[in-house]
């Protein structure tokens, strides 16, 4: 690492691997900027040239709210359910390390390896009959926890393992601390790292969800990512355009501070 | 005893409602693959029907296309980024990881700017050949589409492989005269191997069991996940959409497993 610091000549074979490096990243960043400004362009065939506004964004602010406000509730909700059955299942997992709590964690995984179309059709298949939980968004929090809590167990089961849970709470019992004292004194702060982890990805997951709630929706409980293949295939360009640039101005700060959360583990890993 | 009682407690409202929405409804849907019009020989329709047949032959040839082009892409820039400083490093590599929880769609929606009617591509194809190439509406728009939303993750896991890389082992190799080449060949790619084969079969598995992306861009292309939408909305046939679900299931859960037991942890959401 230090050398190459040092040493400020590079070899042509670090330049094409800059350039073919810049170009992967040029595929994935730039569609992102062209819909953003295309979002905000009168017309997308004149160009920015042809004026800017902000009709389109208005547009879907006020068509989409709905769809906009359930997918936030929807996070939010299924946040508090990962965190209520994630964090318990993950202390468990990392007290106990045998073949049954690895074949639990093998099973926990599973909806999400599982395509999420098919573990929608599963859930209608057994529980469409129920109408009013049927039509109700309950339906769909169901499938988003499902899919979302391995992500929550393993960011916390993985900053649990990599901390002395034991020593911890023997020096906590010790003391006189029972079971509530210890776990929400000692327990939950030292895993702060892996709940916020996993709290970023969770709330991320869920905004985006698509797979599933395609199949789990009802027209009066369509979601932020339905409604966008909504306006990709009936409207035009321009309100997917904005449509798309409010759904990234929700996502993209979550992602930024994933990747920090992320750095900030992997760096605590390495002291 | 009593700390038994208390773990048990504590995994059991997870347990509880992972058993009646997912375990359950996965079992039911076993049951409904074989009570259609065909019986229990739906399942064995998805490996003799020409038209389910050809439409895993195209899944399977797509994934296996898209893994193969995203384990070189991703390796060439993974490597470079772990073992190069210079600034703007951490932007770049910000930015290529960025769309890592992107939804399928939206994903549709950056191959549509990027290669449909009014995309980038047919633009600059214009320009040079005077023809405007539009591909996002078929298999290669997909194979785009699933490429893109494969490299950040992909990227993420080879870095983490490279930077476990012993440097003495490179300085050994060109001490023994070496050139970047060899060392590449001889060195690098044999330990980067275990990370590959984890990376390419969670690749390979998010993109059979990958549907927003596909829904997004055309409801003509014959991918698995769209042909069972397509027979539960369209024809009504849960049973055999059933079947279906449940043979891609099994096969997206065997290549994520493979993962897991080369690489220990690899949960990945598809797209």
């Amino acid at each position: 690492m230090q050398a190459s610091i040092k040493k400020p000549r590079r070899s042509p074979l670090f330049w094409a691997q800059l350039a073919f490096t810049l170009t992967v990243c040029a595929f994935l960043i730039v569609p992102v900027f062209m819909s953003m400004t295309a979002g905000v362009t009168l017309n997308y065939m004149t160009g920015v040239s042809g004026g800017l506004t902000t009709q389109w964004v208005e547009k879907v602010l006020t068509d989409y709210r709905g769809p906009i406000v359930l997918s936030l509730e929807l996070a939010i909700a299924c946040l508090l359910c990962t965190l209520l059955l994630g964090i318990p299942a993950a202390y468990v997992l990392a007290k106990r390390q045998n073949a049954f709590t690895r074949a639990i964690e093998e099973l926990l995984v599973m909806p999400v390896a599982v395509p999420g179309i098919a573990t929608a059709l599963a859930l209608i298949v057994t529980y469409g009959g129920l109408g009013g939980f049927r039509t109700s968004w309950l339906f769909i929090l169901v499938g988003h926890v499902l899919f979302t809590l391995p992500f929550m167990v393993r960011s916390v089961l993985a900053v649990m393992s990599s901390i002395d849970l034991k020593t911890l709470e023997e020096g906590a019992r010790s003391l006189g601390a029972n079971f509530t004292q210890r776990f929400f004194g000692i327990i939950l702060p030292n895993c702060r790292s892996g709940i916020i982890a996993g709290s970023l990805m969770v709330v991320t997951l869920s905004l985006g969800e698509f797979n599933m709630t395609l199949l789990l929706h009802t027209p009066l409980t369509q979601t932020l990512p339905v409604g966008l293949a909504d306006t990709y295939a009936s409207l035009r360009l321009e309100v997917g355009s904005a449509y798309t640039l409010v759904f990234f101005v929700i996502i993209v700060p979550l992602l930024i501070a994933m990747q920090w959360a992320s750095n900030a583990v992997s760096q605590r890993k390495r002291i | 005893m009593r700390e038994r009682i208390q773990l048990a407690a504590l995994m059991a409202p997870g347990a509880i409602l992972f058993a009646a929405f997912f375990l359950l409804p996965l079992a039911q849907l076993v049951v409904i693959g074989g009570s259609g019009k065909l019986g229990w020989s739906a399942y064995w329709a998805v490996f003799t029907e020409i038209r389910y047949l050809k439409s895993f032959g195209a899944t399977i040839a797509l994934s296996i296309a898209v893994t193969l082009f995203t384990l070189g892409v991703s390796g060439i820039a993974g490597v470079f980024l772990e073992r190069n400083r210079f600034r703007g490093r951490a932007l770049l590599t910000a930015m290529l990881t960025l769309p890592l929880a992107f939804p399928g769609v939206v994903i549709g929606f950056m191959v549509i700017m990027l290669a449909g009617r009014q995309g980038l591509v047919p633009d600059i194809t214009d320009l040079l050949f005077g023809e405007r190439l539009v591909f996002a509406y078929s298999m290669a728009g997909l194979f785009m589409g699933y490429v893109y939303f494969s490299i950040p993750r992909t990227i993420l896991t080879v870095m983490a492989a490279a930077e476990k890389i012993d440097p003495r082992l490179e300085e050994a190799a060109r001490s023994l005269g070496a050139g970047s080449f060899m060392v590449a060949r001889d060195v690098i790619l044999p330990a980067l191997k275990p990370a590959f084969l984890a990376a390419g079969a969670i690749c390979f598995a998010t993109s059979m069991g990958a549907f927003g992306t596909a829904f997004t861009l055309a409801t003509r292309i014959n991918v698995v996940p769209m042909v069972i939408y397509t027979e539960f909305t369209l024809q009504a046939n849960v049973a055999m959409a059933a079947a279906l679900s449940f043979v891609l299931g099994g096969i997206t859960w065997a290549a994520l497993a493979f993962a897991r037991s080369l690489s220990g942890s690899s949960v990945a959401a598809s797209g």
